[in-house]
């Protein structure tokens, strides 16, 4: 569905951000993008959202390479969930979630009864329906990023990319989050998630791409690229998996730095 | 089960209530008209309202005229009406470009002067203040100079092409102390007994010379910009939410946005150029409107046009009936506006 192939990009020449970065999202699964601050996460996401042109490489959704299609189109596509943040005016919830209609009407037109309904249907499948006439200033930063969440339902895209969706949330808002996208990823929708916490990848994660300082250390199954040995590469420190039993079967549980004081 | 019956009964008496909301919101709309009605019949000589009403339709209908004196004739058709109208217009325009400023820059502290337009403007009528000019030329001048104001600062902001917004309000501001100290040149090298008077009096904004004369060139701007801002006033949400997300939304934003600012540029220089600096309104009916619809801007730009518009005609209906002088629009806007946003402020529940 969403495929990437040979991405580099600078944004200063000589001095490459993205260096060759592939990857091949299929439906319905979740794609962790881990990796120490400044190893091109976020150049990675944006090459992928449509905001910025990578200087070589392509990228292709359903074969079709991404800027073939018209921002409309690709925002019908392949939508963004941004990182919490504090818009500059106090929207009502249900008025943030509407904007994920942007792409589904003309430009000069405003949302309609049936506009409303899917932004309603979307808040509803975050359990949000009773925040509907609250600000979206006022609420707390797990209920600001299950709004954005539901934008992006609303938007109707195949793709949602997903900004550390677990920044500056408490384990159990981190939960609740990751919980509704992969429930939603049952259902068919496709996810990048770009995260700086590994063990939320051993729990959600489908695939996993590990990147160094621009450079796809290791991609694939989480069995095989969430290892000691390339966390403690990718992470530039000695990491250890602590293993639990679950049932009859070891199963890794936890990512964490070896030689940690106590 | 008593329990779930009450609940029951408590939504479906919720979702029936009467739309007071929605009543007050049309009814903002149509404050506007009502006052430019009730404003024909104010004014030093008193007119009825049959005899206004009688008045505005004998152009259309000469018999309608009968009964009506020719001094009332005159006042209502070539001195009140274009006053009125102009003040309507100029209202309109000054809250509605500063809903689509605070909005395309994120930014609920601005209004349409962020890059310069008034400033320009000024300096543009004090020149041609100083050169003697007849009210045309002032209006030109103001016109043009405001004009050039913003494409100053649009040229010198592509010198530095990787953050365009930033670079833009930068030099919008630097281009406005430009042209306002280069005012202050002209008020100092002016003639101390007509000349500095008029451009004073101009810096503060009235529309004691208002004529027909005046009417076309605001009017054209002044509507077709209303209009556009009418249309894309829903996208307006989209960007003031930032050009990434507006981006991942499906939009292009700078291209939206060149096409907002080009817009409310024609239309403040128009308006000023008319009225003269009238400060205030742009900055603060924007907020007003939050307090009454909210922050969406499907409803924030329809209501910041009837507010501006009713507002400034409230404001020179006080200047030019209740007052002995005549006193400039500049000073009595915040004077008369200050403690109705007080008041607004006691009441509203905006989400900050």
């Amino acid at each position: 569905m969403l495929k990437a192939a040979n991405l580099t990009h600078a944004y200063a020449p000589g001095a490459p951000v993205l260096r060759g970065i592939s990857l091949t999202l299929e439906a319905g699964t979740i794609l962790y993008l881990l990796g120490r601050n400044g190893c091109g996460k976020t150049t990675l996401m944006n090459c992928l959202s449509g905001i910025l042109r990578p200087d070589e490489g392509t990228i292709t959704f359903n074969d079709k390479d991404i800027h073939a299609y018209t921002p409309t189109e690709r925002a019908q596509r392949i939508g963004m969930i941004p990182q919490i943040h504090t818009p500059a005016f106090a929207y009502t919830v249900r008025e943030m979630v509407l904007m994920g209609r942007a792409p589904h009407l003309a430009l000069f037109g405003s949302p309609r009864a049936v506009d409303y309904e899917i932004a309603d249907q979307a808040l509803a499948s975050v359990g949000l329906t009773s925040y509907r006439d609250r600000p979206y200033t006022q609420l707390s930063g797990g209920e600001r990023q299950l709004v954005l969440i539901a934008r992006g339902l609303a938007q109707q895209c195949t793709v949602l990319l997903m900004d550390e969706p677990d920044a500056h949330l408490d384990l159990n808002n981190q939960q609740r989050v990751m919980e509704i996208v992969a429930h939603l990823a049952e259902q068919g929708l496709s996810f990048v998630v770009s995260s700086h916490v590994p063990n939320n990848a051993l729990v959600y994660a489908h695939q996993v791409l590990l990147m160094k300082a621009g450079r796809a250390l290791a991609l694939g199954d989480p069995s095989q690229v969430l290892t000691e040995a390339l966390l403690s590469a990718a992470y530039d420190m000695d990491a250890e998996i602590v293993y639990a039993m679950d049932g009859e079967t070891m199963v890794p549980r936890a990512i964490v730095p070896r030689n940690g004081r106590r | 089960m008593r329990v779930l019956r009450l609940r029951g009964l408590r939504r479906s008496a919720a979702s029936t209530r009467f739309p007071w909301r929605d009543v007050g919101y049309y009814g903002l709309l149509a404050l506007p008209f009502v006052l430019i009605a009730v404003s024909l019949t104010l004014g030093l000589y008193g007119i009825s309202i049959e005899n206004v009403l009688r008045a505005l339709l004998s152009p259309v209908f000469p018999q309608l005229a009968d009964g009506v004196s020719s001094t009332e004739l005159t006042l209502v058709l070539r001195i009140r009406l274009p006053r009125i109208l102009s003040a309507a217009l100029i209202g309109a325009t000054l809250a509605s470009t500063g809903v689509a400023f605070q909005g395309i820059f994120k930014n609920p502290l601005v209004d349409s002067n962020l890059l310069g337009v008034t400033s320009g403007a000024g300096f543009g009528a004090a020149l041609a203040l100083l050169l003697g000019g007849t009210a045309l030329l002032v209006q030109g001048f103001a016109f043009g100079f405001g004009l050039l104001a913003v494409s100053l600062a649009y040229a010198g902001s592509r010198l530095y092409s990787t953050a365009p917004m930033i670079v833009l309000t930068l030099m919008g501001i630097l281009i406005g102390s430009f042209f306002a100290s280069l005012t202050s040149l002209m008020k100092y090298v002016a003639d101390p007994l007509n000349t500095l008077p008029a451009i004073t009096f101009w810096l503060l904004g009235g529309l004691t010379g208002v004529t027909w004369n005046s009417i076309p060139m605001l009017a054209l701007f002044a509507v077709a910009g209303s209009i556009f801002f009418w249309l894309v006033r829903w996208r307006l949400n989209i960007l003031s939410l930032g050009d990434a997300e507006a981006t991942t939304l499906g939009m292009n934003p700078n291209r939206l946005k060149l096409v907002v600012i080009v817009c409310a540029t024609l239309m403040t220089a128009a308006a000023v150029a008319v009225g003269g600096v009238i400060g205030w309104i742009g900055l603060v009916i924007p907020h007003a409107g939050r307090m009454l619809v909210g922050p969406d801007h499907k409803r924030l730009v329809p209501a910041s046009l009837a507010l501006g518009a009713s507002f400034l005609l409230l404001i020179d209906n006080i200047s030019r009936t209740l007052l002995p002088a005549e006193v400039p629009l500049g000073i009595l806007t915040g004077l008369v506006g200050v403690p109705l946003l007080v008041v607004l402020l006691r009441r509203s529940r905006t989400g900050w």
